[in-house]
């Protein structure tokens, strides 16, 4: 028989960090959790004139899933009355209903920038102003891991990753989500170079770390597409589709390639 | 009774004192619903090629109780749409009016334009997610079956946490585990619904419903179900299960007072 306090006899206990609370008293407080964890991963990576940001499509509850397209990532201040198009990017994972709402935050202040200033804002303002709508909710915070990018001011690929109450920082890469953990660590060692060492130059600490680079484009694609088809078989809320938006110079191009549907 | 009428219905203060006018004041924390009480099942709905299903049965269940037995839980808004409400009883007969009121709102203006499935959905999405950010949530998961801008089939669910998605079939409560396998069978891609009739998607609806009547205790033989398309929406409110069959029941061991 069950162990009466078991996590298998108190109710399902699904993957994610919180066991079912247990008290001490068989005395239960039902109350209302505005937060959920739709699942999903996110990732970005830049290179020298290009940033590249991409999701899966995969939208969970618990064991369940929602649908197998619910995208991530969204272009942001694109607008088809004036025609204009958009030249930022942002991913949000986390709570769906949250990141829905900062995302249209977001892309309304980016469009009302436009209007008012006669000019598109720059990603670094952009990034200013998202890191300052994430605070303003810090006693209700956006339950999200957002990632903003595009091309600075130099034309350079820019990546900011933000956690849920503002904190932010501009990085060449950055995963974020459910699979977070088993993606970053690939990151590290094959964009930052992380761990790598060139051969015979020297022994102990004279040997010499291999210095970063920027990638190309080509590399960087496949290095995004081999991140989430390993994250597929090692997490159940990844998966279905990959969504990658890639902006350059010439605006922003749209990827999707079917990933596992298991 | 005396001539000063702000004093009827209240205790002389003769007899029981001077009446305290501070249990009138609110104290404490204000209670908002924690939980559902009269709740409505699954719902299911399935895009075809040139509209959408939707089902819900005809109960309502206090607990395990099977209360009332013919409350209709798909409600249509504009000729055009259709809402299908799980969840709180009480919440979806509050959602029913707002609509209503919306309704009556949006046919003053004379833009000559009318609320789509889509406007529609965004529209209760936005409340479901203000109502959750007040901690004062609406205890409802609402599917919302119609046709866009383009008159294209859509389907989208909402939830009592604001939390929106979009699928070629979806089912609600005790639907997602025991229907949505079963329906996407029918359409598992966005791409493939072109190729579904109306009466695959009715078959495989109804179908789901018995399934469900099987196997969900809180579920009713009784159902309603709506065909959503551009002629309009077919509407039918007293469906009743058909050709059940219980042979399967007789190979399930485990449960009950059965011993062996």
């Amino acid at each position: 028989m069950l162990n009466a306090n078991s996590p298998l006899a108190s109710g399902p206990s699904y993957s994610f960090a919180t066991p079912p609370n247990q008290t001490s008293t068989n005395i239960k407080q039902h109350s209302f959790n505005p937060y959920t964890d739709n699942g999903g991963s996110t990732l970005g990576i830049t290179g020298d004139d290009f940033a590249i940001l991409a999701g899966d499509t995969r939208s969970t509850s618990g064991y369940n899933i929602n649908t197998r397209y619910a995208p991530k990532v969204f272009k942001i201040g694109e607008d088809d009355g004036t025609g204009e198009s958009a030249h930022i990017v942002l991913s949000v994972v986390g709570f769906a209903a949250d990141g829905n709402a900062l995302k249209e935050r977001l892309n309304a202040i980016v469009k009302m920038y436009r209007y008012q200033h006669g000019k598109p804002m720059s990603v670094k303002a952009c990034a200013q102003r998202l890191s300052t709508i994430l605070y303003g909710k810090r006693f209700f915070p956006y339950y999200v891991h957002a990632i903003l990018g595009g091309l600075d001011e130099e034309g350079k690929g820019a990546l900011y990753s933000y956690d849920p109450v503002g904190s932010y920082e501009r990085e060449q890469c950055r995963a974020a989500g459910a699979a977070a953990s088993l993606i970053m660590p690939f990151l590290d060692n094959q964009v930052n170079f992380k761990n790598q060492y060139i051969p015979g130059s020297g022994e102990g600490h004279a040997l010499e770390a291999r210095k970063a680079t920027p990638l190309p484009r080509a590399e960087v694609e496949q290095l995004v597409r081999d991140a989430f088809t390993s994250a597929v078989e090692r997490h159940i809320e990844v998966g279905d589709g990959l969504q990658m938006l890639v902006v350059t110079k010439n605006g922003i191009e749209e990827i999707y390639d079917p990933l596992k549907k298991d | 009774m005396n001539h000063l009428p702000q004093a009827w219905g209240r205790p002389r203060n003769a007899i029981l004192g001077a009446y305290n006018p501070s249990i009138l004041q609110p104290s404490g924390p204000k209670a908002h619903t924690t939980s559902p009480i009269v709740t409505g099942t699954s719902v299911l709905a399935v895009k075809f090629k040139d509209g959408v299903v939707i089902a819900a049965d005809n109960l309502a269940s206090y607990g395990s109780l099977a209360r009332f037995t013919d409350v209709k839980r798909l409600r249509t808004f504009n000729r055009r749409t259709v809402v299908g409400f799980g969840g709180d009883v009480s919440d979806m007969q509050y959602l029913d009016r707002l609509l209503l009121s919306l309704d009556i709102e949006e046919n003053y203006g004379s833009s000559g334009h009318d609320l789509n499935a889509l406007n529609l959905h965004t529209y209760l999405a936005k409340v479901m997610y203000k109502r959750r950010s007040d901690i004062n949530p609406l205890w409802n998961q609402l599917l919302v079956a119609g046709l866009d801008g383009l008159d294209q089939p859509f389907l989208s669910s909402v939830d009592l946490l604001g939390t929106t998605f979009s699928s070629p079939t979806l089912a609600t409560g005790f639907g997602a585990h025991l229907a949505q396998p079963l329906l996407r069978k029918v359409v598992d891609d966005e791409a493939k619904v072109g190729s579904v009739t109306r009466e695959q998607a009715t078959n495989a609806v109804r179908e789901c419903m018995k399934v469900l009547f099987y196997r969900d205790a809180r579920s009713l033989d009784k159902y309603s179900i709506a065909v959503i398309t551009k002629d309009g929406v077919e509407l039918k409110e007293d469906e009743e299960l058909e050709n059940q069959s219980w042979a399967f029941a007789e190979m399930i061991k485990g449960y009950g007072t059965q011993t062996v």
